[in-house]
């Protein structure tokens, strides 16, 4: 136990919501403070990452069950910063809907140490135990605004599904160990044989399960309702911080116990991957909501993002990791303008509420344009850059199909995002929202734009942050 | 050569655009806005004349090369010029500013932010021009269609959103292709670096492949016939300035790319799908000359007799021969100079009389005489007569045809025919005629800054028409090497 170090940022996280809970209890009106205290607490917990642990060493701790590394050090920081902004934002949201409370940025804390412990999970207990912990917090998130119709309907719609997915997840690996003898990823990466069918099973099953849970097609029903009706401050916590955890997941239970079966789960991930880029372009066209625009626009970059692992390497593994950072800055500043659609107390949440955007509001419209544009990824913008890594590994492994399926698919994902920069800049204007939005709103808008923006003159930094990144 | 002369042709206009961008002045200082946006991209033509006068004529290796690593061990920043892009970055620098003086009260609305997109627009021209590494094309070339897409939409006529999609989403059809091919390349021949490309060359079982893909997006951006539908469409709802520089330049880009990548990088498959191209330029001139013909809208012809001039530039390009290739670039930099001239012409009349439509026109040559005979010049340019540089390019081009295949010659000579039918008509019915239309006679001549923007459109137009030595002489040594290269390469690798 010399190396308890290494597990500190867990430790810590989790006394803190034990710290927090109390005071809630014995503190009248302490919401204010807690959300203060909570985001105090995941940006330490991010900087005792990133001191303690951050390495490329590979450690494994508590007989072989959880694993630090580079990779999982690395996502943890991301989890953690998205964590830290998405509740930076959300607080006037939260105030207008009085559902300001205190179990808002616990149930968040709670749901980042739940994915903290998938990220770092070498076994498939500790990995089932902190996606039921993520999973347990993000029903109640969902549904928080409890008076509503439909956040109650999308708390519970994802409640069922959810349990369904985790139930098939469980079989699956239950089949695993069956046939392993053992629920650790290192040893059953040494003792299986691989002809055995039952295993290939078990994989698909636990894949599925994972399927789920970024939602990717034909896993993907629950997406738009559950954006939809969830808050928006919840929204934009779902449609990024759960994904960096699952995609970790993704990763290591594919490359660390079964690389040898790649070509069982390669042609699943294909079409998975090909899946989502498409439907998620094409089902998008027809939306009149931006939740649910947005929720079909991210089941078309975990397409994407899928593209990457489908292909088996290492570049792979990496363009995954770049994709998806860079699409939680987008979604990020996406969400910032989503937040700014407010009048009198009412958010907006239809495409057409946009309309003329560009004469009331030039700077958040622009914001916007450089956002979409990135999104549908053209240049010079950071999400050209994103899917450029993707094909380049795509392509290396001379899987063209795939690679032209997933740039034509930006083709039709293009036209939806151009539907919004044509309300947004050709119709005529409607009355101009509010104009008062928290510092943090604003600060957090300029700073995805310009980093989407700026991008190309650093492209360098992100790639190196992530090749160290080494997992076959 | 130590002072990075391109980078800074690229990023000038883009400085001008951001100092625009935090220039405050809305509504009152109009006239202000325009000086700054004149004043850079002014900066930016001279800079580029110095360019050419520092250029050595005698050599075809790229010159004033910078190479910076841009993404370690994967992208360079490096760009250069040589005979064949030099032209055109010219012709880039020399059309913009008079597109921002072309800019008038017809836009009133939002003009800081549409000389923004003009002065951005330069930017990736010129770096398309310039790039000698294919991502950094490929960036560049896709880039613009962000600002082209809002010129269009946002400024644009009646149908313009129509016209914006359609023009984003055809071009970033053809357009992707070209990134699977270029990434292919890159696992390949473990490089984008042009010039490093030139000398390993890429493998002959690989080319015909790469060919079409690169071919996909050229040929939507030419347009080369059948996939020339986005363009009338995006030149008549565009606004004049945007007609202008899509015609004069963004269609140049297209030609470029294939003599710099299609003949350069895959000698081989161009040989193999040269009688596809002679085939679909032949096409093109004939089929899109018979449908300008008949066109009633003016911008409309215009646009229709692009796809017809661009039809002679594959066709010229494709043939590699000297004369040819030679007649090509000076083809398009003829057709920048008449067509930018051109939608200039159709856009003061459209600004007099809001009308388009060539029948609200006729016999105005008594109440605008000066435009009548501006507007003469362009027209007989636009027919290739000789005298003009409009002639030059044509003739260069079907001798090298000739040379190579009589047929097609001939059909291209024919189209050449249907063009002067359909110029001089035009002519005739807007010029010439009786008076009809009574609100003609309220139409005033043209202003002092028209005329002087014609005045610099018809200038070269006729210099390099008698003249054409200063262009041929840049462009020789670069044509003649990319053609022995060639040659080479076919011979040695059957």
């Amino acid at each position: 136990m010399s190396n308890i170090e290494l597990v500190f940022p867990e430790i810590f996280i989790s006394l803190s919501i034990m710290f927090l809970l109390i005071l809630g209890v014995f503190k009248k009106n302490s919401s204010k403070i807690i959300q203060n205290v909570s985001l105090l607490i995941l940006l330490i917990t991010a900087v005792i990452t990133f001191n303690e642990t951050l390495s490329d060493k590979q450690i494994t701790l508590f007989n072989e069950s959880v694993i630090i590394d580079y990779l999982s050090s690395f996502m943890k920081i991301v989890t953690l910063l998205a964590a830290f902004i998405v509740l930076l934002i959300s607080s006037n949201y939260l105030r207008t809907f009085k559902i300001f409370k205190i179990e808002y940025p616990i149930l968040i804390l709670s749901s980042v140490l739940g994915m903290m412990i998938m990220i770092s999970s070498n076994d498939l207990i500790v990995f089932y135990m902190g996606l039921e912990l993520q999973s347990l917090a993000l029903y109640v998130l969902a549904s928080f605004d409890r008076d509503k119709l439909k956040s109650s309907e999308a708390g519970l719609k994802y409640f069922v599904l959810s349990a369904l997915s985790s139930g098939l997840l469980l079989y699956g690996c239950s089949l695993i160990y069956g046939f392993t003898g053992s629920t650790n990823f290192n040893v059953i990466a040494n003792q299986f044989n691989t002809n055995e069918y039952a295993i290939t099973f078990g994989i698909v099953f636990v894949l599925v399960g994972l399927a789920f849970k970024i939602s990717a097609v034909p896993f993907h029903m629950w997406a738009p309702d559950v954006y939809e009706g969830s808050p928006t401050s919840v929204t934009l916590f779902f449609t990024i911080v759960p994904k960096i955890a699952a995609l970790t997941v993704f990763i290591r239970f594919l490359f660390v116990p079964f690389l040898n079966l790649i070509e069982q789960w390669q042609m699943i991930l294909v079409f998975l991957s090909i899946a989502s880029m498409l439907f998620g372009a094409i089902a998008a066209i027809g939306q009149k909501n931006l939740k649910r625009l947005i929720a079909y626009s991210s089941i078309s970059h975990v397409g994407y993002a899928l593209a990457g692992l489908a292909t088996g390497s290492n570049d792979g593994i990496q363009s995954s990791v770049i994709y998806i950072t860079i699409y939680i800055i987008m979604n990020l500043g996406f969400f910032s303008c989503l937040l700014m659609m407010k009048r009198n107390n009412v958010y907006y949440e239809q495409i057409d509420d946009l309309s003329g955007l560009s004469k009331n509001h030039p700077m958040l419209s622009l914001s916007l344009l450089i956002i979409l544009f990135s999104l549908a990824g053209i240049p010079p913008l950071a999400g050209f850059f994103a899917k450029f890594y993707i094909f380049k590994s795509v392509i290396e492994q001379s899987m063209y199909f795939l690679a032209i399926v997933g740039l034509l698919a930006t083709v039709v994902a293009a036209f939806y995002y151009l539907r919004i920069i044509k309300i947004m800049y050709f119709d005529k204007e409607k009355e101009s929202y509010d104009k008062d939005h928290s510092l943090w709103l604003k600060f957090s808008l300029t700073f995805s734009t310009l980093i989407i923006l700026l991008y190309f003159i650093f492209p360098s930094q992100l790639v190196d942050a992530v090749s160290k990144i080494n997992i076959i | 050569m130590n002072f990075p002369i391109l980078s800074s042709l690229i990023l000038l206009p883009l400085i001008g655009a951001v100092f625009l961008f935090f220039t405050k002045s809305r509504n009152e200082n109009n006239i202000t806005l325009k000086y700054v946006a004149l004043f850079t991209s002014l900066v930016n033509f001279f800079l580029s004349i110095y360019l050419w006068f520092l250029f050595d004529q005698t050599t075809s290796e790229f010159q004033f090369v910078e190479d910076r690593i841009w993404i370690e061990g994967l992208i360079n920043y490096k760009v250069g010029v040589d005979g064949i892009s030099i032209l055109f970055i010219i012709l880039t620098t020399f059309i913009t500013p008079l597109c921002i003086i072309s800019v008038n009260n017809s836009i009133s609305d939002r003009l800081n932010e549409f000389l923004i997109a003009i002065l951005i627009m330069e930017t990736f021209m010129i770096g398309v021009f310039c790039s000698l590494d294919l991502v950094v094309f490929y960036l560049f070339f896709e880039a613009g269609l962000i600002p082209m897409f809002l010129i269009i939409g946002i400024w644009g006529g009646s149908r313009r959103v129509y016209s914006a999609f359609k023009f984003f989403l055809f071009t970033l059809l053809g357009s992707v292709l070209m990134l699977v091919a270029i990434i292919s390349i890159y696992w390949i021949t473990g490089t984008t670096d042009v010039v490093k490309l030139y000398e390993i060359g890429v493998d002959t079982k690989y080319q015909n492949l790469l060919w079409l893909a690169f071919f996909s997006s050229f040929a939507v951006k030419t347009p080369m016939w059948p996939v020339h539908t986005w363009l009338p469409d995006a030149h008549v709802e565009a606004p004049t300035a945007g007609s202008v520089l899509l015609a004069a330049i963004l269609l140049k880009m297209a030609g470029y790319g294939f003599i710099r990548f299609s003949l350069g990088l895959f000698p081989t498959a161009s040989e193999v799908f040269t009688p596809l191209i002679y085939t679909l330029s032949v096409i093109a001139i004939i089929f899109t000359s018979l449908i300008a013909l008949m066109q009633e809208d003016m911008k409309k012809l215009i646009a229709y007799s692009s796809v017809a001039h661009m039809g002679f530039v594959t066709l010229g390009i494709f043939t590699i021969q000297q004369q040819g290739i030679e007649g090509s670039i000076i083809q398009m930099i003829s057709h920048g100079l008449v067509s930018a001239a051109l939608f200039l012409c159709v856009g003061v009349v459209y600004d007099r009389m809001h009308s388009r439509l060539i029948n609200t026109y006729g016999g105005i040559v008594s109440i605008v005489p000066k435009y009548s005979v501006l507007f003469m010049i362009f027209t007989l340019a636009a027919l290739g007569l000789p005298g003009t540089s409009g002639f030059v390019g044509e003739f260069l081009i079907l001798m090298a045809a000739f040379k190579d295949n009589f047929l097609v010659a001939v059909l291209a000579s024919l189209g050449v025919i249907i063009g002067a039918a359909y110029m001089l008509w035009l002519y005739k019915r807007v010029i010439f005629g009786k008076l009809i239309n009574s609100d003609l006679n309220k139409m005033i001549d043209l202003n002092k800054s028209e005329i002087f923007i014609l005045s610099c459109l018809a200038i070269p137009t006729l210099y390099f028409g008698f003249y054409p030595d200063p262009l041929i002489n840049t462009i020789e040594v670069s044509i003649s090497d990319l053609i022995d290269n060639y040659n080479f390469n076919i011979v040695s690798k059957p």
